[in-house]
């Protein structure tokens, strides 16, 4: 490790520290102060418009013409736009599963205090992730966030789906991070260097053709394609997803899937830009099967979550095709879908917890039945969600899509365009049942839905996200496309 | 014509748009007050773009009325909205169907009448936005705008039996189209923006572009036109993807019918008009042979599966087929005289269609049956009726004097090579009360373009000649390079007219 240590390099860092510091008080909440409940919601929520604030605060100078990435803690963290943009993915994401849970935690007994601590600090995991300067920091990041995510996963601890599905994304996290470890050990062996920038140098003098750095190579992909639930690594995911609280799904879904893009991003555009003719064909193939198993297999579901968590596989799917066309375009296209993608699934979930209620389970499609007629402003929302997940204009979910296939047209990939069309009229089918359900079904006797207001609150924000993005996208893509400059050499 | 003018065009697109977003704060229970906002929107719609014919510049080739505004500058969207020749009465047509759907559902759908007519008038943004759109993102998204309600309206307002079915289907089938338009739009986009250094949606600047073509099936030019060509010809229908209708139109309420087979199949025939054949010239003519095969493929299939309909709507719904077969042929033959013809029986094929959906709409209100065999001895019962339905009738068939006529005159004028086609048929018989004002009003105002375009029909083909002598001219060049015994690559701008000379 060269350089030296600057004690002022930690101001760099001051969202992160900020959120931390959050997350510990909002843990010395739960058990100072466990009878005033809303303390614990009202700090986290705190928590996170302040951290956003520190990062607006951060990324302004950035924006300045001529404004450089600054690196600190000898290159081993980062700020720069790429950072920013997923942190504001994950600060969003993570505002809207605390509006989500603050009626949902009681209703299904689970414990509070903990759950929003561990919330925020699997967030600061993810922040580390983005501003990742090297292979450490960045698997540090990925850690934080994952054994938070175990936790989070078997919060309902008198279910057995919840302990199910804690235990196999236990399993199956530990196993993928330790192939990804395996994957970092033989690029570390091959090149003596952590950093990103350290390791593509050297590699760029490499013989190309070496079998240890293949094999490093498909490690991480292995190792990644667990972390973002990529066919053949998804096999978890329907189970995790359905047995999880639904604000944990819907983190899950949202959250760490960007992160696990962000990590994708990072490593094997920072470190591995020489040999991206042989990541390109591995993730072709991937992203052929993760969207076509994704949208075949999602068809069959009758659990809203369970299907939810198959079009999330499918959604991975094209956002792999963006990195496979790489390039400007396609990378920018891949942010871009992140935060698309952000609002429409969270918005998505978010209707799913809408429908739980007292007596009600709400994660059937059958449960949406009628709702159109029962609660039309309700339905509609699900509607928008369910329109931009399909990629119907004006929804972002449109955009969306038009700017990935935009990208895979450009660079050659028309294949690879074909499949994701005829994947988008698949996708169709199982979207638009639940729309089916929700319009043409006559609702049961007594349709309640939740009358949480955060959780109506985090509904609409979704919906306006949805659909600003999808009718003015333009500084959403200005943002996704400034926020690469730095990656792409 | 360019310049900021009065936004005309924008506001007969996102009138109703409006009037959807009125409707949402009126009270469910207030079903009389919705339909007449309803009707109240959609007519004054039609008032303001029955001026459109009468400030046309009826000279001019040029797009007029034209609007533009900065969109999506990152990937050069604009908003442009523009109308010509082609599009003026197809325009027309969308206005004035919207308000006959809105009367013809007074009575019959009583049950969420709110959420229908937000549908309603949803569908009509989208389809006047897909006849004046210019920019190619703003047009597909006018384009996709009109799938969603049109799925609900067949899927909650439909005939119980299938409407699922028939909804999802009519939605998968044209999304799936759809969607590999866009990667022709997108192949399109990228090709030109590397020719010209500037990367636009603006279909008037793509026009200008000349995109490589060969004689053989995978040049540049055959693959996108492919693209654009599976989008449109779902749409029509063409033989062999044509199944989605008959069932649509059969499940769908009335209203639903009369729109999508006045309005909606129309939408692919303009597509190929608008952009195919100007844009792909080389392409277009290549693909003669293939075109004219499905058209009369679908004119010849259409009539005989109609001759053994025993259900009234089904019949109409094949018929639609073969005439939209017909209209196709027109277009393909490449020439004045089918063009104007082909755009002309787009608008009549849509007057005499939709009234035919009326008719069998409103005997339906009456006998809940839609087949044929329950409506013997009607005319004696129902006069008006009965009358109305002969005028329709004949008009589809194409009695000279109404307006089917002219159309097809013209089109088997243009269509030298396939004179033999001539087949379209229908069956009668009918019974019960006759039609009070408002069901008559449904009617009157198609039957009056009847007799209009066939007695009259100069106005209409005056008004599309000089923008369809563009495309012909556009053709005419292209035909060149297609039949030169060593085809020339496509290299210059056809704007400026000059290609260069080989030997």
């Amino acid at each position: 490790m060269m350089g030296t240590y600057n004690p002022a390099d930690v101001l760099h860092a001051l969202p992160e520290v900020f959120l931390s510091v959050v997350a510990i008080v909002v843990l010395i909440l739960s058990f100072a102060a466990p009878k005033q409940r809303g303390w614990i919601e009202t700090v986290s929520i705190i928590g996170v418009v302040g951290t956003g604030i520190l990062l607006v605060r951060a990324a302004v100078p950035l924006f300045e013409p001529g404004a450089a990435a600054v690196s600190v803690f000898s290159g081993s963290y980062l700020v720069d736009k790429f950072a920013i943009f997923f942190k504001v993915v994950f600060l969003l994401a993570t505002l809207l599963v605390i509006l989500m849970s603050i009626d949902y935690l009681p209703l299904v007994g689970a414990p509070i205090g903990e759950f929003y601590a561990i919330l925020l600090f699997s967030t600061v995991g993810m922040m580390f992730i983005a501003s990742g300067g090297n292979l450490l920091t960045l698997y540090i990041g990925l850690e934080t966030m994952s054994i938070s995510l175990y936790i989070l996963c078997g919060f309902l601890k008198q279910e057995k789906k919840s302990n199910e599905a804690a235990l196999k994304y236990l399993l199956m996290g530990a196993f993928s991070s330790g192939v990804i470890l395996y994957g970092i050990s033989l690029l570390y062996g091959l090149t003596g260097a952590l950093g990103f920038k350290e390791i593509a140098a050297t590699i760029a003098t490499m013989d190309l053709g070496n079998p240890a750095l293949l094999v490093a190579m498909v490690m991480l992909t292995a190792g990644f394609g667990f972390k973002i639930a990529a066919v053949p690594f998804h096999m978890y995911v329907p189970d995790v997803y359905e047995g999880a609280p639904t604000t944990v799904t819907a983190f899950l879904a949202v959250a760490s899937e960007a992160a696990g893009v962000a990590a994708l991003l990072r490593v094997f555009l920072g470190a591995m830009p020489h040999i991206q003719v042989d990541w390109t064909i591995m993730f072709w193939i991937l992203s052929v099967l993760t969207m076509t198993i994704g949208n075949v297999v999602a068809m069959a579901q009758q659990n809203i979550k369970r299907m939810l968590a198959y079009s999330s596989i499918a959604h991975i799917g094209y956002i792999l095709i963006g990195f496979v066309a790489g390039a400007k375009l396609g990378i920018s296209a891949v942010l871009f879908y992140v935060l698309v993608y952000a609002f429409m699934t969270a918005g998505a979930f978010a209707m799913v917890i809408l429908l739980r209620t007292e007596t009600v389970k709400g994660d059937l499609i059958e449960d949406f039945a009628g709702l159109g007629q029962a609660k039309p402003i309700a339905a509609a929302a699900m509607l928008v969600f369910l329109l931009s997940l399909t990629g119907i204009p004006p929804t972002a979910g449109f955009v969306g899509k038009f700017y990935i296939f935009g990208a895979a047209i450009k660079a050659g990939y028309v294949w690879l365009a074909l499949i994701a069309v005829i994947n988008t009229a698949i996708s169709l089918f199982y979207y638009m049942r639940v729309a089916m359900v929700m319009y043409m079904r006559e609702p049961p006797k007594a349709l309640v839905v939740s009358p949480s207001r955060p959780l109506h609150v985090a509904v609409a924000f979704a919906v306006l996200g949805t659909l600003i993005i999808g009718i003015y996208p333009g500084p959403f893509l200005e943002f996704a496309q400034a926020s690469i400059l730095g990656l792409l050499q | 014509m360019s310049g900021t003018t009065f936004p005309v065009l924008s506001i007969v697109t996102f009138l109703p748009l409006l009037g959807g977003i009125v409707l949402l704060f009126i009270r469910r229970e207030q079903a009389g007050l919705i339909r007449m906002v309803s009707l109240l929107v959609t007519g004054v719609t039609l008032l303001i773009t029955l001026a459109l014919p009468l400030s046309f510049d009826f000279g001019s080739a040029e797009m007029q009325f034209v609007e533009r505004a900065s969109w999506i500058p990152a990937i050069g969207v604009s908003y442009i909205m523009g109308m010509d020749g082609i599009s003026l009465w197809l325009v027309c047509l969308t206005a004035l169907i919207s308000p006959i759907a809105v009367l013809c559902s007074w009575e019959a759908i009583t049950e969420q009448v709110k959420e229908y007519h937000v549908f309603l008038l949803l569908i009509h943004t989208g389809m006047m936005g897909v006849f004046l759109a210019l920019d190619f993102f703003l047009f597909y998204v006018f384009w996709e705008v009109v799938l969603v309600p049109m799925y609900f309206l067949i899927g909650i307002w439909g005939a119980p039996a299938r409407r699922l079915y028939a909804a999802i289907k009519f939605f998968l089938y044209t999304l799936f189209g759809s969607v590999v338009m866009l990667l022709g739009i997108l192949a399109v986009y990228f090709y030109a923006g590397a020719q010209t250094g500037t990367y636009t949606f603006d279909v008037l600047e793509l026009m200008k572009v000349s995109y490589p073509w060969s004689p053989s099936l995978f040049s540049f030019q055959n693959l996108v036109w492919l693209a654009f060509f599976l989008s449109f010809a779902i749409k029509v229908p063409m033989f062999p993807f044509h199944t989605w209708l008959p069932d649509a139109h059969t499940e769908a309420p009335t209203a639903g019918s009369v729109i999508l087979a006045a309005v909606l199949l129309k939408m692919g025939t303009y597509g190929f008009v608008r952009f195919s054949l100007p844009m792909f010239p080389e392409a277009t003519l290549y693909f003669v042979p293939f075109m004219v095969t499905l058209s009369v493929i679908a004119i010849i299939y259409g009539a005989m599966v109609c001759l053994v309909q025993r259900d009234m709507k089904r019949l109409v719904a094949f018929s639609s087929v073969s005439h939209m077969g017909f209209i196709m042929l027109g277009m393909f033959a490449l020439n004045m005289q089918g063009l104007q013809g082909s755009i002309l029986q787009m608008v009549n094929h849509g007057l005499s269609t939709g009234a035919l959906f009326l008719i069998v709409g409103l005997i339906y209100d009456r006998i809940h049956s839609r087949m044929i065999a329950d409506m013997g001895g009607l005319s004696s019962v129902m006069p008006i009726y009965a009358t109305l339905f002969a005028i329709t009738m004949f008009s589809s068939i194409g009695l000279p004097g109404l307006n089917g006529f002219i159309g097809e005159f013209l089109i088997l004028l243009g269509a030298f090579k396939v004179s033999w086609i001539c087949t379209v048929t229908h069956e009668r018989n009918k019974e019960l009360l006759d039609l009070n004002l408002r069901e008559a009003m449904t009617l009157i105002p198609l039957v009056i373009m009847f007799f209009w375009i066939g007695l009259y029909p100069a106005p209409f083909l005056k008004a599309m000649e000089p923008s369809v002598q563009k495309v012909v001219a556009r053709l005419d060049q292209a035909r060149k390079v297609v039949e030169a015994p060593t085809p020339i690559p496509v290299v210059s701008n056809w704007d400026q007219g000059h290609r260069e000379e080989q030997p």
